[in-house]
């Protein structure tokens, strides 16, 4: 039985999804730009999608921005606050745990002459509230922290830290929601939060859109010059077969989130408790249940090395992730999540990511975990005849 | 002359020194050239007076065609020429035309020319014919000089027997000797930098190229082999297509590390994949075996590690790269386009399992001894069974 348990990497599109997309590549194909009816009619569509998706963020629609997903939305909302802010001051608080899209943009800005500092998360994967208020400073002027970590499921204090930043104007405080949006509840305003991405397919909508909600109350600058669409904010003729789908799934998500919540909680105990009774040897990575996102299940197991359990469950069809796709000898040091949590090369070595959906059943779990316990034995029965675990012969 | 073809000039290396066997060494050469024409329509190849006129339809672009000659092993050089007859008025009239277009093309001021007679029986002599041709591009084409040092451009000009060339490039082939005129060589393909080297180097020696290749899924990723199949699609660009055996190593890997000692893994398993790679040689016809060794390079090539390798086997093994150095193989990988895809980062089988100090300086009797406790007819039978075989296709 095939399962596919890498559901933080990408999701499948569900029908009722595919459904709006195909509907509106039929029947919304006007350039929501055009002065005549055809166009026009597309511009409505647009306008009750985005009251939609204003809803689900719990925001305004005039406060939604329609992007091309994840890391087009970060990239925005980095670069856009800082060129907004800069002559308020030169520093970046994040942390070590971003995705790529929020890191990469901090060294860039870096390299143009602003400061960044890095907040470590503590040996659960959680960032400290405290330590992220100790580094603001009098010419900080953008907070970016994530919602929960796409690695090991931790949830991250953004109520707390976005009550702290809460009356500082010339701060603005991101939160990259990409792995959240939809799964739990974010109330933007009540927690303080001025910009916010998410990505469609994350959620079982199509690949290749996304949106960032920018409070009213700040400005950012825009990234892309053009035609002025989405107020300005996002040049470029609206993808809008892809948004239709977007809009759709972060609906499903929304209506749906109780019910797949306890769905996919009940698997990741499953799959947790049945790891932790049946395969010696392991080290679940992560926070207390309360603090993780049920969505995501990280194991370390001693002796292995995730990459190749990884391939020995492909061929069942069961797909996990590594966290970390590095495979070559020369780098070979693994997930800087996990590192940055502490963990041992042995560890982070044998890190394996379970991430689930709502189209996930019992039955895969224990699919999986029966085929998880043989691929364990046979790879540490592998790595110990090379010596590569220590053993001598 | 033909204002809708393109006319090449194709000079044969090596095999124009051949002696009672030239013709067959021409014949074959105008095969292969033909081949790699293929994906043009209306092309015409012949050869005469031991070189290889090429004409395509001019909507081909004569670069593309010309880089697709030079490819062939066999070619020493290619050029683009335009024809005419062999009358100094038509020579002086086709070579200032040309000379024109160059102008416009590619802005040159000073040139010389270069004249050769092939047909002694042509009136003017060779520095005549340059001292003539010169002069007279000089009254047409007001803009240039000559100079005959450092010329921007070379017009050479070969007067055959009723036909004259004229042309300015000369883009260097590979030379060697045409595919097809040596056999047939079954290649290791590890998915570094070397093996594929190698292969190329045998095939430019006009050996036709098989493949094996070892893995140790899932030790190994499908990625990983993957990458192989592009190493081996690249080749084929140069010897056509190239059948691909992929074998499992895990077995036997895991026999040696149970049984073995440690430090024997690498040189145990070359042993095996050296083995097998006979075995799959004899069945599909190849004459020898080729791998990317380099004396040195590591633990297991060392000397006394090549000896030990080498027992495994009866059927000679080709080690094109055996005193070349590192760097030295690293240019001709980027030369021949392998070098970028060679250097993606997965691990093959070997550095999976490589023992932590692998034996350096191995004795034959000892590894003998080690591999004697093996039962290895039932372990190659079985990897065997893994065989998977693709054929992968040149990209046109």
């Amino acid at each position: 039985m095939p399962a596919y348990l890498d559901n933080s990497a990408t999701t499948q599109e569900r029908p009722e999804v595919t459904e709006a997309v195909m509907d509106a590549v039929k029947n919304a194909w006007g350039n929501p730009s055009s002065l005549h009816r055809m166009g026009m009619e597309t511009e409505k569509k647009m306008k009750a999608w985005r009251r939609t998706a204003a809803s689900v963020t719990g925001a305004a629609e005039e406060e939604i921005y329609f992007t091309s997903g994840g890391t087009e939305s970060d990239n925005t909302a980095i670069f856009g606050a800082c060129g907004a802010l800069k002559r308020a001051g030169r520093h970046i608080i994040t942390t070590s745990i971003e995705h790529h899209a929020v890191l990469e943009c901090c060294r860039r800005l870096e390299e143009e002459g602003f400061e960044v500092t890095r907040i470590d998360p503590g040996s659960d994967g959680v960032v400290s509230a405290d330590a992220v208020k100790a580094a603001l400073r009098e010419d900080t002027i953008l907070v970016s922290v994530m919602h929960v970590n796409n690695e090991t499921g931790a949830i991250q204090p953004v109520k707390e830290i976005g009550e702290a930043l809460r009356h500082r104007d010339h701060i603005l405080f991101h939160c990259d929601a990409v792995q959240s949006y939809g799964k739990i509840p974010l109330p933007v305003k009540e927690y303080g939060i001025d910009a916010l991405s998410a990505s469609g397919h994350k959620i079982h909508g199509p690949k290749g859109v996304g949106l960032l909600y920018v409070s009213r109350e700040k400005r950012i600058v825009p990234l892309l010059c053009g035609g002025g669409q989405e107020r300005g904010m996002r040049s470029g003729t609206e993808n809008v077969p892809g948004i239709a789908g977007f809009v759709r799934a972060a609906q499903l998500a929304q209506e749906e989130m109780q019910e797949n919540l306890q769905h996919v909680s009940a698997l990741r105990t499953r799959l947790k408790e049945g790891i932790l009774q049946e395969i010696p040897d392991v080290r679940i990575n992560g926070p207390e249940d309360d603090l993780c996102l049920p969505y995501i299940l990280n194991v370390s197991f001693m002796g292995t090395r995730a990459e190749v359990l990884l391939h020995m469950l492909e061929q069942d069809g069961i797909y996990v992730s590594t966290g970390s796709a590095c495979s070559s000898r020369s780098n070979k040091k693994g997930s800087y999540v996990l590192r940055a949590m502490g963990l041992s090369p042995e560890e982070t070595e044998g890190a394996v990511r379970f991430s689930f959906s709502c189209l996930n059943t019992e039955a895969e779990i224990d699919e999986t975990l029966a085929r998880l316990k043989d691929a364990v034995t046979k790879n540490r029965k592998m790595l110990s005849l090379t010596g590569k675990s220590g053993r001598k012969r | 002359m033909d204002k809708d073809k393109n006319t090449f000039i194709v000079r044969c290396g090596e095999v124009a020194l051949k002696g009672m066997n030239k013709p067959y060494f021409e014949r074959v050469l105008l095969e292969r050239i033909r081949k790699s024409l293929k994906k043009y329509d209306d092309v015409e190849a012949q050869r005469r007076e031991g070189l290889i006129f090429v004409k395509t339809p001019a909507v081909y672009e004569k670069e593309t065609v010309a880089r697709d000659i030079s490819r062939v092993f066999g070619v020493a050089s290619v050029s683009h020429a335009v024809e005419t007859e062999s009358d100094l008025e038509a020579i002086y009239e086709t070579a200032a035309e040309y000379m024109n277009g160059l102008i416009g093309e590619r802005g040159i001021q000073t040139f010389k020319v270069e004249a050769k007679r092939a047909d002694k029986t042509f009136p003017v002599e060779s520095p005549d014919i340059a001292r003539r041709v010169g002069g007279e591009v000089l009254k047409r084409c007001k803009v240039l000089h000559v100079d005959v040092h450092h010329p921007d451009c070379v017009l050479y000009v070969n007067v055959r027997h009723g036909r004259t060339y004229i042309y300015a490039d000369k883009l260097k082939g590979f030379g060697g000797l045409p595919l097809g005129t040596n056999g047939k060589g079954l290649i290791l393909l590890s998915g570094g930098i070397d093996s594929p080297v190698a292969a190329w180097m045998m095939a430019k020696r006009g050996m036709m190229i098989e493949a094996v290749h070892f893995h140790s899924y899932p030790y190994t990723s499908e990625r990983a082999q993957e990458k192989v199949y592009d190493l081996a699609r690249i080749l084929a660009s140069y010897c056509g297509r190239i059948r691909v055996h992929a074998v499992n190593l895990l077995d036997i890997q895991q026999a040696i590390g149970e049984n073995c000692p440690e430090d024997e893994m690498t040189i145990l398993s070359r042993r095996f994949m050296m083995m097998i790679a006979e075995r799959i040689a004899e069945a599909n016809g190849c004459d020898m075996l080729i791998t990317g060794e380099n004396i040195g390079q590591v633990a297991s090539q060392t000397a006394q590690g090549l000896v030990v390798t080498d027992n495994a086997v009866s059927m000679p093994v080709m080690r094109p790269l055996i005193a070349l150095d590192k760097v030295d193989i690293m240019d001709i990988a980027r030369n021949i386009g392998t070098y970028e895809t060679s250097i993606q980062p997965f691990e093959d089988c070997c550095t999976v399992f490589l023992p932590k100090h692998p034996v350096t300086k191995p004795k034959l009797s000892r590894i003998l001894e080690s591999e004697s406790v093996l039962d290895k007819e039932a372990l190659i039978r079985k990897a065997l069974e893994t065989q998977e075989t693709v054929t992968v296709v040149p990209e046109m």
